[in-house]
């Protein structure tokens, strides 16, 4: 027998909707930022041992046994948020599950042996330091890399899938017909979404970490240890951040190619319009204008479409209630795309000054900034994920099922919701501790000689920590 | 057999690997919390280092079982979690505070942390283990949160079987902390889990046998399929491996008491799947509630393949956590080479790799604004990527070297 989509599981009380939608919200806020640190650090760390035992360097060294303890504490914080999704999933959405579990199911399938594989090996890769001979260190690295990209690609392709479904067909409220690997992997969705995450956690990873090095330099902590653990991670950031620009603009293609009431939603277009402009700021009126924003003509359909006189739908098109929540769509897509600009723009100077005089700003304006980017491609980041599924809204399936019919119907998720809070508080509370212990660690005395230089003030000080921990709390 | 049986003994094997791993990793707060006085510290130790490298992948069991069920019966999976909402979230709080424990314990002994990771190895195993038995006695009706939300889970059966595991748990928890201490030649140590395990398994088989007589008036049906035919049989196999693994405890034979222990566990879980079956919930038998063929045979595609990596790697971190190689001290023993390839300055690229590398990304990025859709797109795309993953390679190198002429 087959799970149905209107028979089986019929519509509940919807009392519980939002409250199930927060929670889910507030899981994945969770879970995302710190799986950035699995998906994108294990590279970062690589490199850096890589060059030490090129070059014999003991900092470089140093930096990447400390950075692992740093990836290893990340890791379990994500493990273990990321069981909670998968319990969400079959607690808050069992109709979602019941009616279309086995099309995209394969997908987490695959999902859940790249976790056995990344968890495998990171252990053996941080416990394994100095045990095993460095070729083997570093061999035992690179699972762990594959797993972070292969664990993403398997989320997302069921993301991809829930905003263009296909690879089944609906039969009197049955879903038949199903082609799984066809729906997940033939998923036009699928590759700018993966790749515009797997960039988003470079910049994130990237620009964190970054900035605790940026607080160092600030502090006058600015010895051979703390520029290169400063200059690896933004190198990185400052060029995965212009490509990131390019990335988004594919994205939002696709989105108007296949949801374009979404797209409408990006951008509060109430009516369709040839040769659309773009608003930016402003606040939607329920009359469909847009209060206090600055229009730019034409830009839209140049955006979307690459031609400024293609005619953009818009939300006028559909019913009411087949619309998205229009200002936290808009709000959220505008964060998103000001912060990734305001981020190349930050880039583009730490670029330029290098090129023209062949050192790093030293300003103590860059560092600041620096500073300031890390979290804020965080909200990047959230952002970015409420326009996806917000935006989706009020489809859990795009255009299949809606959110409403797949919701459960227990009572009292209240409970469970602020249980939640609680002890994702004291998870991010003993985080952040233990990430600033890390960071207190005191220097070998190799690495403390070499940081007593000119210009290194408090060099034994300890290293100006837990500032990647605002991850795990936000 | 139908290929829609396949994936329910998948998640029983699954389901019996959590138990006997992620088992041990739950016990093992059990007895860092009971353990005081002068051993007290150096038993909290051993018992965080032996389990700290494992742990994760000891975990992903759970994953594994939950990702199976919802992809080969779909409608089982949503029926339990939306009935079971509760002791399933308690679970998962616990699980969460067994990670804050690990973490934390891994840099500090504090007594806060030693109780928080005890109140997850007691709340975890039970609420799973209320699960269970709220399955087991046909509690969980098929559809949306249609079984009683306290009474599906809070009734004799479940408790049962909630207490059993938590004393399951302890048991694999000793076993396996005292072979690892005697192979670290930590005989005291060894000596006292011994104990604990002795304890703990005649408490376990005790309320195996309560359990037995709780489900002849709670549950009658899964009580009669373990009391007859092959559920009888699997029954008596799980006593005889109990007794032996008590045995081999007693003996000091560590390892053989281990694979006893996972023996017993896995007779357990073979006759539960033997008494339930044909059903998998009330009403719904489990070739019902299956997916489509198709689903099912690339679900086990994926698990073959994934197996395929999965075990050496898993085989890998055993023999090196076992083999004593994670030991305090052991880095000492190793013969370390110092460098990887020939150690050379390092140079920043050429101007000209400079410039080619920017090519590629510019034409790339052209290509991939210019095609909407088709090979050129993702060749552009490709290209692009390329020149970044170099591009990054060579802007640290060059930003990293710089340092020196700083
Ligand atoms: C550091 C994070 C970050 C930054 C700087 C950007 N994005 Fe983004 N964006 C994401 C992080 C992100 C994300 C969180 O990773 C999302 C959510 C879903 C997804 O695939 O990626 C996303 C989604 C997303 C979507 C929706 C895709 C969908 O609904 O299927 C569009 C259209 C864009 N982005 C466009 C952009 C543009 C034009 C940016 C240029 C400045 C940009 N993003 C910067
Ligand atoms: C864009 C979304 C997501 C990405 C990129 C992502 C990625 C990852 C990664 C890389 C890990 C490994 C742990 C780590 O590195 O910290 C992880 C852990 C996990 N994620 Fe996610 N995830 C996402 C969303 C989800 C969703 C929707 C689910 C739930 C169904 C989920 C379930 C899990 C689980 C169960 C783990 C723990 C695995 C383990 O025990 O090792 N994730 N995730
Ligand atoms: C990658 C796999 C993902 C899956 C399978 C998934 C699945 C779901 C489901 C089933 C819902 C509930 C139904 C709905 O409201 O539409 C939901 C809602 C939501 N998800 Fe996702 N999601 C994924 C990724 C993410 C990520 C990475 C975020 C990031 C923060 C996110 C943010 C949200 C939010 C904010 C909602 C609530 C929407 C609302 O308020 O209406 N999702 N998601």
């Amino acid at each position: 027998m087959l799970a149905s989509v209107s028979s089986a599981f019929p519509a509940v009380d919807q009392d519980y909707l939002l409250e199930a939608r927060q929670m889910q919200a507030l899981s994945f806020a969770v879970h995302i930022p710190l799986v950035c640190f699995g998906v994108a650090f294990p590279a970062m760390v690589i490199f850096t041992e890589w060059l030490g035992y090129r070059t014999g360097k003991a900092h470089y060294t140093a930096i990447a046994k400390r950075w692992s303890k740093v990836m290893i504490t990340l890791f379990a914080a994500g493990v273990v948020t990321g069981t909670l999704l998968s319990f969400e999933l079959g607690i808050l959405w069992p109709g979602f599950m019941s009616a279309f579990g086995e099309v995209f199911g394969l997908a987490f399938g695959l999902e859940g042996f790249s976790f056995f594989i990344e968890a495998i090996f990171i252990a053996i890769y941080v416990y394994g330091w100095d045990r095993l001979s460095p070729k083997r260190h570093l061999l035992a690295g690179i699972p762990v890399m594959v797993a972070g990209f292969t664990g993403s690609w398997m989320v997302i392709a069921v993301n991809a899938w829930m905003n263009a479904p296909s690879g089944f067909d609906v039969v009197n409220g049955d879903v038949v017909n199903v082609q799984p690997w066809s729906a997940l992997f033939g998923n036009g969705h699928l590759w700018p979404q993966l790749i515009h995450m797997y960039l988003a956690a470079y910049i994130v990873v990237g620009f964190s970490i970054a900035g605790v090095y940026a607080f160092a330099w600030l502090k006058g902590r600015r010895g051979p240890y703390f520029r290169t653990a400063m200059v690896i991670p933004l190198a990185i950031a400052c060029l995965a951040a212009p490509t990131q620009l390019l990335i988004g603009d594919w994205s939002a293609r696709n989105v108007a190619e296949d949801q374009p009431i979404k797209l409408a939603a990006f951008e509060g277009l109430y009516k369709t319009t040839e040769g659309a402009p773009e608003t930016i700021l402003g606040w939607y009126e329920p009359d469909g204008s847009i209060k206090y924003g600055i229009e730019i003509p034409k830009l839209l359909s140049l955006l979307a479409y690459h031609d400024p006189n293609a005619t953009v739908q818009g939300l006028d098109t559909v019913p009411e209630e087949d619309r998205p929540p229009i200002n936290v769509v808009r709000i959220a897509f505008q964060t998103m795309v000001g912060i990734g600009t305001m981020l190349v723009a930050l880039a583009a100077w730490f670029l330029f000054v290098f090129y023209r005089k062949k050192r790093i700003p030293e300003t103590k304006w860059f560092y600041r900034a620096v500073i300031a980017a890390g979290p804020a491609a965080v909200v990047a980041l959230i952002a970015g994920w409420v326009t996806t599924e917000v935006g989706r809204q009020p489809w859990v399936v795009y255009g299949v099922m809606r959110t409403e019919e797949a919701v459960t119907g227990a009572e009292g998720i209240i409970f469970g919701y602020t249980a939640l809070v609680l002890v994702y508080l004291v998870l991010a509370g003993s985080t952040f501790w233990v990430l600033r212990r890390i960071a207190r660690t005191p220097f070998t005395p190799e690495i403390a000689a070499l940081e007593e230089g000119p210009g290194t003030a408090g060099a034994k000080g300890p290293e100006s920590g837990g500032k990647a921990g605002h991850d795990a709390g936000s | 057999m139908p290929v829609a049986d396949v994936p329910v003994l998948i998640m029983l094997v699954g389901i019996a690997a959590y138990v006997v791993l992620g088992g041990a990793d739950f016990g093992s707060s059990f007895w860092s919390l009971t353990a005081r006085g002068k051993l007290g510290g150096e038993i909290r130790e051993h018992t965080h280092r032996s389990m700290a490298p494992v742990w994760e992948a000891n975990h992903v069991w759970l994953i594994f079982v939950l990702v199976v069920c919802w992809t080969a019966y779909p409608e089982v999976f949503g029926s339990i979690f939306s009935t079971l909402w509760i002791p399933l979230i308690i679970a998962c709080l616990g699980i969460i505070m067994r990670a804050v424990s690990y973490v934390v314990g891994g840099v500090a002994d504090e007594r806060g942390v030693v109780i928080l990771s005890a109140i997850s190895s007691f709340i975890t195993p039970f609420a799973l283990g209320t699960v269970v038995g709220a399955i087991v006695s046909g509690r969980v009706p098929v559809g949306n949160a249609q079984g009683d939300l306290v009474s599906s889970w809070l009734n004799p059966t479940s408790i049962m079987i909630g207490v059993m595991a938590v004393t399951v748990c302890a048991y694999v928890a000793a076993v396996y902390l005292a072979g690892d201490a005697k192979r670290n030649g930590s005989e005291e140590i060894a000596e006292a889990f011994r104990r604990r395990g002795l304890g703990a398994g005649l408490v376990a088989g005790a309320v195996a046998a309560i359990g037995i007589a709780v489900m002849h008036n709670d549950a009658r049906e899964i009580y009669d399929g373990l009391t007859s035919g092959a559920g009888l049989v699997a029954v008596l196999a799980s006593a005889v491996a109990g007794l032996a693994t008590i045995a081999f405890l007693w003996m000091r034979r560590y390892e053989l008491a281990r694979f006893c222990a996972a023996g017993a566990v896995i007779a357990v879980v073979a006759g539960w799947g033997i008494a339930q079956s044909p059903d998998i919930l009330p009403g719904l038998t489990v070739s019902d509630a299956a997916a489509a063929d198709n689903v099912i045979i690339g679900l086990l595609v994926c698990i073959a393949v994934g197996m395929l990596i999965l075990i050496p790697s898993l085989l890998l971190l055993y023999g090196l956590v076992l083999g004593g190689r994670f030991d305090p001290g052991s880095d000492r023993n190793t013969v370390v080479e110092t460098r990887v390839g020939p150690m050379t300055e390092l140079g920043g690229p050429r101007p000209r790799s400079v410039v080619a590398v920017l090519g590629v990304a510019g034409v790339g990025a052209l290509m991939s604004i210019a095609f909407s859709s088709g090979a050129p797109l993702y060749i552009g795309i490709a290209m692009v990527l390329a020149a970044l993953a170099i591009g990054c390679v060579m802007l640290a190198v060059t930003l990293v070297t710089a340092e020196e002429s700083d």
